[in-house]
C-alpha cells in the first residue's frame, strides 16, 4: 500500500482498490480466495439445514478493552449461528470506510477479524469494500452475513422453553456494554472492565453434545441485555420467568460504574453470553459442560420457568422483593455494537 | 460494592420487615408516605419494596425528579436556542427527550442542531473553550445536589474570561414543593421520605420549618434497600407515636448543617427566585437565578430567542402523578399513547420519572396481590 490513508479512490474499483485488495484485505483475510476469481464463493454440499444470518456493526469507539469493531462483527454473526444451534461455516465481510482512515487503523481491525474467524474455526470466504466521503460514515462500519450447518434434528428455539426449565448463562452479566461505554470520550471513568466478546460456537456444540434433546432454547442477551432477552423468551414460548437477584453473576467493577451511571446490568449489552433453557433434569449437568468451557467458567443458573403465565418476566430482588422485568425502553446507549 | 451489598443484605429486610409489620398491626388506619427524589422512586421500584410492606402503608411519589418538574415552556426555550446558528446545547442526557409544545432537543439534533451529552457542567466549560466561534448553552436543571456543579462551572468560565459560555437556568430547591403538597387540601401525606443527595447538600435541619408549620414527619433517608426499609420504619414509629419531627436515617452522608461548602459556591453564584414547577405551578423562593453580577452568563438575558407559546398536550396528567394524587396507571394515556419510546409528558422520559419506573418494572411491584 503506497498511501497511509485510505482514499475515496480505494472504493473505485479501479488500480487503488484492486492494491487495498492485494496488499492488505485478501493477505489478512486470507480465507477469502484469490480476489479476481469469482464474483461469489461457492459452498460445497451440505449434510443437515442452514441457518442464514446478518448484522452490521456500528460500535463507537471501534477499539475497545477486550475487543474491536472487526472481532466484534466475526464473534456477532457466529454468535447469532450459534443461538440456532448452527455450527457456521463462512461468513462474507462488508466494509464500508469513511476517506481518511489510517491504513494501520484498517490493518488492525483486519487482523482482529482474522485472528477472531480462525479462533472460533470459521472463513471468511467472501467481501466488498466501499470508501464513502468524510463525515458519511464515523471511521468503518462493517456488516457481516454467516452461514451455518445444523448437524442434528434438535428443536431448539426461543418458542420452546418449558415450565420447569432451568435458565443457565454462561457468565457476568453486562460486561460489553460497560467496557464500552468506560472507554467513550467524554466519560472519565477509569476502569478494567473488559468486554466479554466471544465465539459461543463451541460452548453450544459442547451442550448440545452433553444433554442433547434438554437443551430448549438458545439466545445471546446482546442489546437490551438479559431483560429484554429473556422477556423476548417468556412471549415467544408464552411461558413466565423467575430470576433470582441474587444468583446473577455481575462483575464488581461493572456493577460499580452501573451504580454510577444508573443503568441496570440486566439491560446492559453482552457480546460472549449466551441463555440456556434446559431441562431440570440436565440443569447441573449443562452447568458442569460450561463451568469447564474458556467462555462459561462463573456460569451460573439464574432462575427457572415458573408457570405458563403467558410473556412474564419477573425477578425476585436480593430483599425478597418482587418486581416486574421489562423489555429495554428507548435506546439506553447509542451504538454498542 | 462489598459496604453496597451490606445494605441490601435479606436477614436485616427481613428483621426490618418484621418490626414493621408488628408495629402497625395495631395501628387503626392507613399511612401514606411520599418520597420526593428520584432515585429513591427506582429504588423502591427496583427493589420491589411496595410487594413488601404492609397493606397499610402506601409510598407515593412526589416532584423529585429534576427533568420531570421542568416545565414545558424551558424546553421550548431551549429548543429555540438549539436552532440559533453556531450553538451548541450542552446538556444531561434525559433532557434531549423530552417533548415541548411541538418538538423536541432529539427532533432538533435530527434536523441539523447541535446538542451534546455531558456528564458534568464542566465539561460544557471545555467545550466552550474547545470551539470559540460557538455559544454553548448548558440546560441547567436539577436540585441542589447538582447545582454546586454548574456554579463551580460558572465560577470557571468567569476565571478562564470565556465569553461563549451561557446558563439557560430552571434549577430548583427543596423543601418548598414539600411545604406547598403538605398544605394541599386535596392530598393526605402522613410522611416524607426526604431526599438523600438534596440534604447532603442542605442539611436535614433544612427540614425543621416544614414540620413546625404541617406537622408531618420527615425522615432523610438513603438510596439502598435497607436504607429505605428503615426510613419506612422510622416514618410509621412516628405517625403510631403521633410525633412529628426531622429524623436521620442516612446518618453516614447527612449532616444537620449540609455541605456548608457547597452551599458557599452555590450561594455564590445563585440566588433564590420564583420558580414554576410542573403539575404544582409557581412557588415562591423555590427556584434559582444567577446573581447580578454573573448576569452576562445568563442564557435568558444573553441570547434573545423567539420561544413558541406553551402547549401543554391533552390529556397529560403528568402534573397529578407529580403531585402524588394519582398513580401511572390511572392516566388514560399511560402505555396506550404515552410510552418511553413515545413519550408525552416528563414522567415518562426521565429514567427516574415515576411513569418510566413503572413503565419499565410494572406495576406488579405495588402490593404483592397482583401475584
Amino acid at each position: 500500500m503506497k498511501s497511509d490513508i485510505i482514499l475515496l479512490g480505494h472504493g473505485s474499483g479501479g488500480k487503488l482498490s484492486h492494491e487495498l485488495l492485494d496488499d492488505l484485505i485478501v493477505p489478512i483475510l486470507s480465507g477469502i480466495g484469490q480476489r479476481d476469481q469469482n464474483d461469489a464463493a461457492v459452498l460445497t454440499q451440505q449434510q443437515g439445514r442452514l441457518a442464514f444470518t446478518t448484522d452490521s456493526y456500528v460500535v463507537d469507539p471501534i477499539f475497545f478493552p477486550g475487543g474491536s469493531i472487526g472481532s466484534l462483527a466475526i464473534h456477532g454473526t457466529i454468535n447469532d449461528l450459534a443461538m440456532a444451534a448452527a455450527m457456521p461455516i463462512g461468513i462474507s465481510v462488508g466494509l464500508i470506510i469513511e476517506e481518511g482512515l489510517a491504513v494501520s487503523t484498517l490493518r488492525t481491525i483486519l487482523e482482529d477479524m482474522s485472528a477472531a474467524a480462525e479462533k472460533s474455526g470459521v472463513r471468511i470466504l467472501t467481501g466488498d469494500t466501499k470508501v464513502v466521503p468524510r463525515g458519511k460514515v464515523d471511521k468503518i462500519f462493517i456488516n457481516t452475513s454467516g452461514i451455518g450447518v445444523m448437524e442434528h434434528d434438535l428443536d431448539i428455539s426461543g418458542r420452546n422453553a418449558r415450565v420447569g426449565d432451568k435458565i443457565l448463562i454462561n457468565g457476568t452479566i453486562g460486561d460489553h456494554g460497560m467496557a464500552v461505554m468506560a472507554s467513550r470520550e467524554g466519560l472519565e471513568l477509569e476502569s478494567d472492565i473488559t468486554s466479554d466478546s466471544a465465539p459461543l460456537n463451541c460452548l453450544v456444540a459442547d451442550l448440545i453434545q452433553g444433554v442433547g434433546s434438554q437443551l430448549h432454547a438458545l439466545r445471546d442477551p446482546t442489546r437490551g441485555g438479559v431483560a429484554t432477552t429473556l422477556k423476548e423468551i417468556a412471549i415467544q414460548s408464552e411461558v413466565e420467568i423467575t430470576l433470582q437477584e441474587n444468583s446473577l453473576p455481575v462483575d464488581s467493577t461493572v456493577a460499580a460504574a452501573c451504580a454510577i451511571l444508573g443503568l441496570d446490568p440486566l439491560f446492559v449489552a453482552n457480546e460472549g453470553k449466551l441463555l440456556a433453557f434446559i431441562a431440570p433434569e440436565a440443569a447441573d449437568q449443562a452447568l458442569a459442560i460450561m463451568c469447564n468451557h474458556e467462555f462459561g467458567k462463573e456460569a451460573a443458573i439464574i432462575g427457572e420457568v415458573t408457570s405458563a403465565n403467558s410473556g412474564k418476566v419477573r425477578l425476585q430482588t436480593a430483599i425478597g422483593g418482587l418486581r416486574a422485568i421489562e423489555m429495554l425502553a428507548g435506546e439506553q446507549l447509542p451504538r454498542i455494537c | 460494592m462489598k459496604h453496597q451489598q451490606e445494605y441490601r443484605d435479606p436477614e436485616l429486610a427481613k428483621l426490618q420487615l418484621q418490626a414493621l409489620h408488628q408495629m402497625v398491626s395495631e395501628f387503626d388506619g392507613a399511612m401514606t408516605f411520599m418520597e420526593v427524589c428520584g432515585t429513591h422512586t427506582m429504588a423502591i421500584y427496583q427493589n420491589g419494596i411496595r410487594s413488601l410492606l404492609p397493606d397499610k402503608i402506601r409510598l407515593i411519589s412526589g416532584p423529585g425528579c429534576p427533568v420531570c418538574v421542568t416545565p414545558v415552556g424551558y424546553v421550548d426555550h431551549a429548543v429555540a436556542l438549539s436552532r440559533r446558528p453556531n450553538t451548541i446545547v450542552a446538556t444531561f442526557g434525559d433532557m434531549v427527550r423530552v417533548p415541548g409544545s411541538s418538538s423536541s432537543l432529539l427532533k432538533e439534533q435530527a434536523l441539523g442542531a447541535t446538542i451534546k451529552i455531558v456528564y458534568s457542567p464542566l465539561d460544557a466549560v471545555k467545550l466552550a473553550e474547545k470551539h470559540p466561534e460557538s455559544d454553548i448553552v448548558f440546560l441547567g436543571v436539577g436540585f441542589e445536589t447538582t447545582v454546586p456543579t454548574v456554579a463551580g462551572a460558572v465560577l470557571t468560565a468567569a476565571q478562564n474570561q470565556l465569553d461563549n459560555f451561557y446558563v439557560l437556568c430552571s434549577h430548583k430547591t427543596m423543601p418548598g414543593p414539600m411545604a406547598a403538597l403538605a398544605g394541599d387540601p386535596e392530598l393526605q401525606v402522613d410522611g416524607y421520605l426526604c431526599p438523600a443527595h438534596v440534604s447532603a447538600i442542605i442539611g436535614a435541619n433544612a427540614y425543621q420549618p416544614l414540620v413546625d408549620a404541617y406537622k408531618v414527619p420527615c425522615v432523610v433517608t438513603g438510596f439502598e434497600p435497607l436504607d429505605v426499609l428503615q426510613g419506612v420504619l422510622m416514618l410509621a414509629k412516628q405517625v403510631v407515636a403521633g410525633e412529628a419531627q426531622v429524623e436521620t436515617q442516612y446518618r453516614r452522608v447527612v449532616k444537620p448543617e449540609g455541605n456548608l461548602k457547597a452551599r458557599e459556591i452555590l450561594y455564590r453564584v445563585f440566588e433564590p427566585c420564583d420558580s414554576r414547577w410542573r403539575g404544582i405551578g409557581d412557588i415562591p423562593d423555590s427556584g434559582l437565578q444567577l446573581r447580578s453580577e454573573f448576569c452576562r452568563f445568563d442564557a435568558a438575558l444573553q441570547l434573545p430567542v423567539d420561544v413558541e407559546d406553551t402547549i401543554e398536550r391533552k390529556g397529560c396528567l403528568c402534573g397529578e402523578i407529580l403531585k402524588g394524587k394519582i398513580r401511572p396507571t390511572d392516566c388514560p394515556l399511560f402505555c396506550t399513547v404515552c410510552t418511553p419510546e413515545d413519550p408525552v409528558g416528563a414522567c415518562m422520559v426521565s429514567s427516574e420519572g415515576t411513569c418510566a419506573a413503572e413503565y419499565k418494572y410494572g406495576g406488579w411491584s405495588i402490593g404483592a396481590g397482583g401475584w
